[in-house]
């Protein structure tokens, strides 16, 4: 045997600086000084200036009483309620507009984003419109427009429109029938609940049932005719009944009924039109993410139309819907905050803006409001990952 | 031979010429009419269309107040958009309270800009590279100390008297181009392998996207002076470009993320295997390859800042939208019952014009730069 000598007797060793390992540490070491030391400086800034300015600093202030006037609260509010709970006002009120905010922008939405792929020129083209005009017009103008050009435009409480079902439209906001139910209607709510769940088990084992013979059960007509049917059966047994408060013009203002501040219907509708065009152009691409073949495949199986877009169509597309439409939740929400530039008082409004301002606690209240807005994030992504590892595509 | 029962004995009639599949009357059918249903849209759709779009011709043009016109007129009962007020206070709209003789500045600016930027936006133009470096970093120092004055005897016009479509294109243009590579940064460190710079970068990111833009304007707007040592007074137009900055690029960079990670790894390898080096690599394989993946993410992401100047009232800054609304509110000679309408729409019409703009341009560019896949 023949050894050859290639001259090469140890490897060529790098220089101890250029050792990646090496480097990566200093790196790192460097960058974590210099954060420390940033965050160190802007301590002593802050603690320096508050002392400088003769603030303390604390929680201790979530206990004292506000004594500011919120103008729409879901909850008991005095001028003597203690800040924490004008925080849960202001909480409450966020999550009131996000919720009823993503609700309608979802059916507006998958409406405009099927029509967008409507093979109707006028339809599509209508959805086209919508969407880039829309998505090209920045949130606060169009809250700004919806609030101050087209409510406060409205005739004064004495001068209100009159709508259908005794709803009125004023300066003051759309003043709307309030239903009172009586203490019998607890029965309709527990009838819906089991309705619900009935429905759930329903399903469940008409699925079980298809995997097991591959017999099919109309779910969908059935469930229908559950939820109405047992719950008006229970609201008919029952006797409970459901009065309307109207409310009532008398000379200054209205009387009864229930009050949409025009805050309120100014960032609901604004959040609401401006989501549903992200929204549809989520659906869109949904949609447009599914490969044609899925369609001639279950053409091909004999599936009719209805069965095509259900079982096959439908569920395809939801895997790439999902995510983003659940970011747009949640941008929705984090675009409620725009409210405090119309005067709703929602979480910046009340706690980042008046309740700052009140108490000079600029940290805690900030700090606060952030981290309802962080918690937020992170749930849906909590919910996002969960949703993402059912759905996923299980491949060989 | 008659008999074969099979073979047709006489001619048979030419078939019906088939539908026309060109033309104004087949493109309705297949477009407008192909089933009942459709036709029933169709309908719909026209009707639509004639209820809202009379009224808005009348609003808009019909019934509209031209832009010599007076108060008076706007003032009528029927009377339509109020364009004359918008003529007439133009001049805040786009300036703000920036001193009048000294508009000339500005227009400077707005020349300059438009100048440096038409030649980069068309691709055959040559001498690309000069022109990113006269528009990223001598157009921005020139513009500064034209705007801002205090050099070679101009007159010292505080950031405070900036305002209009003057401010929202400085925030944006200046907050497009720090965040950007801000984002490629913060996106690079997140697929980093050490772990400390990993952590900083994902923490800053996920921080940053959770929370709504207007919790960080009121961070910077009231934080920023307790952060700072004692005496010293950060500029609203500094306050309000570091918020924006910030907030853009956190989203940049989960833009950019997700290009690099469409990056198959064999890439990566064959940098690694040509030695090159950490930044080489990035900058020569696998950043044009990511960032060609992702230029619609990276457009939204301008529209999106585009859009959110329009936040920075919050500072106190008096950009479009703003100063829109402050004549809306307080321009009492031309109060009508369309002033404020108008003044929104016109607002309305700018950020569209831009925001579209940009994302026409990316479909642009994004079908000119699809070499690799195009079969």
């Amino acid at each position: 045997m023949t050894t050859f000598d290639t001259g090469q007797k140890i490897a060529p060793r790098a220089s101890f600086f250029n050792d990646p390992v090496i480097r990566g540490i200093i790196y790192q070491i460097v960058v974590a000084t210099l954060l420390i030391g940033f965050i160190l400086w802007i301590i002593g800034n802050t603690a320096a200036n508050l002392a400088a300015q003769n603030k303390t600093t604390g929680f201790d202030f979530l206990w004292r009483t506000a004594g500011f006037d919120i103008s729409f609260s879901l909850l008991p509010w005095t001028r003597a309620s203690y800040y924490w709970e004008a925080f849960l006002v202001g909480l409450l009120n966020t999550l009131l507009v996000a919720v009823i905010g993503i609700f309608f922008a979802t059916i507006l939405g998958f409406t405009i984003g099927i029509a967008r792929l409507s093979s109707n020129f006028i339809i599509s083209s209508l959805a086209t419109i919508y969407v880039e005009l829309i998505r090209n017009i920045p949130l606060l103008l169009q809250l700004f427009f919806w609030y101050f050009a087209v409510l406060k435009a409205m005739p004064a409480v004495r001068d209100a429109i009159q709508l259908p079902f005794d709803t009125f439209i004023s300066q003051r906001g759309i003043m709307v029938p309030k239903p009172l139910p009586d203490e019998q209607f607890v029965f309709v709510w527990i009838g819906l609940a089991l309705a619900i769940v009935t429905v759930i088990a329903l399903r469940y084992w008409a699925k079980k049932r298809l995997e097991a013979t591959g017999k099919r059960f109309p779910v969908f007509l059935t469930s229908i005719v559950i939820l109405l049917g047992l719950t008006s059966l229970v609201y008919v047994i029952s006797g409970a009944s459901v009065s309307f408060e109207l409310p009532v013009l008398e000379r200054f203002n209205f009387r009864g009924g229930l009050q949409l501040p025009p805050e309120f219907v100014a960032l609901a509708f604004g959040l609401t039109i401006y989501t549903a065009s992200f929204i549809a152009e989520t659906v869109r691409a949904g949609i447009l993410a599914v490969n044609k073949g899925q369609t001639e495949a279950a053409q091909s199986l004999g599936l009719k139309e209805n069965d095509r877009l259900r079982l096959v169509i439908v569920p395809q597309a939801m895997r790439v819907i999902v995510p983003p439409l659940t970011s747009q939740y949640l941008n929705l929400t984090k675009n409620s905050s725009l409210g405090a530039a119309i005067g709703y008082p929602e979480l910046v409004n009340v706690f980042a803006g008046t309740s700052l301002n009140q108490t000079g606690r600029a940290i805690e209240c900030i700090a606060i409001t952030m981290a309802v807005y962080l918690i937020f994030s992170l749930l849906t992504s909590a919910i996002m990952n969960w949703y993402n590892g059912r759905v996923r595509l299980v491949e060989r | 031979m008659t008999d074969i029962g099979y073979v047709r004995s006489d001619i048979v009639d030419a078939r019906p010429a088939p539908n026309r599949t060109s033309g104004p009357v087949a493109w309705m059918r297949t477009n407008l009419f192909s089933t009942p249903f459709d036709t029933v849209l169709t309908v719909l759709g026209i009707l639509f269309l004639l209820w809202v779009v009379p009224p808005l011709y009348g609003f808009f043009f019909g019934n509209a107040v031209g832009p010599n016109g007076t108060v008076e007129e706007c003032r009528m009962i029927n009377a339509g958009a109020c364009w004359a007020y918008i003529s007439s206070e133009m001049e805040f709209f786009i300036y703000g309270f920036y001193d009048i003789p000294e508009q000339w500045r500005p227009n400077i600016v707005f020349a300059l800009g438009a100048l440096l930027l038409t030649p980069l936006l068309i691709p055959r133009m040559p001498f690309k590279r000069t022109n990113i470096v006269l528009f990223l970093v001598i157009y921005p120092i020139l513009s500064y100390f034209l705007l801002a004055g205090g050099v070679f005897g101009l007159k010292v016009i505080p950031t405070e008297k900036w305002g209009g479509l003057l401010v929202t294109l400085i925030i944006s243009v200046i907050g497009i181009t720090l965040s950007f590579p801000l984002g490629i940064i913060l996106a690079l460190g997140r697929q980093s392998q050490m772990p400390i710079i990993k952590t900083v970068c994902v923490g800053f990111i996920e921080l940053i996207r959770a929370v709504p833009l207007i919790t960080i304007l009121f961070m910077a707007s009231i934080m920023l002076p307790l952060f700072m040592p004692q005496g010293t007074t950060v500029d609203k137009f500094l306050r309000a470009l570091v918020g924006v900055t910030l907030f853009t690029s956190a989203y940049m960079a989960e833009v950019v993320r997700g290009g690099l990670q469409a990056i198959p790894r064999g890439q990566y390898e064959a940098a690694e295997s040509l030695g090159m080096g950490y930044w080489q690599r990035m900058w020569f394989i696998i950043l044009p390859q990511a960032l060609k993946h992702v230029i619609p993410g990276i457009v939204n992401s301008f529209i999106a800042l585009f859009k959110d100047t329009s936040l920075v009232y919050i500072v106190g800054m008096k950009d479009l939208l703003e100063a829109v609304k402050t004549k809306n509110d307080s321009a009492l000679e031309w109060q009508s019952a369309n002033t404020a309408t108008t003044g929104y729409l016109f607002a309305a019409m700018v950020f569209w014009v831009f925001c579209f703009g940009m994302s026409r341009y990316s479909i642009y560019m994004e079908n000119r730069l699809n070499t690799g896949y195009k079969r």
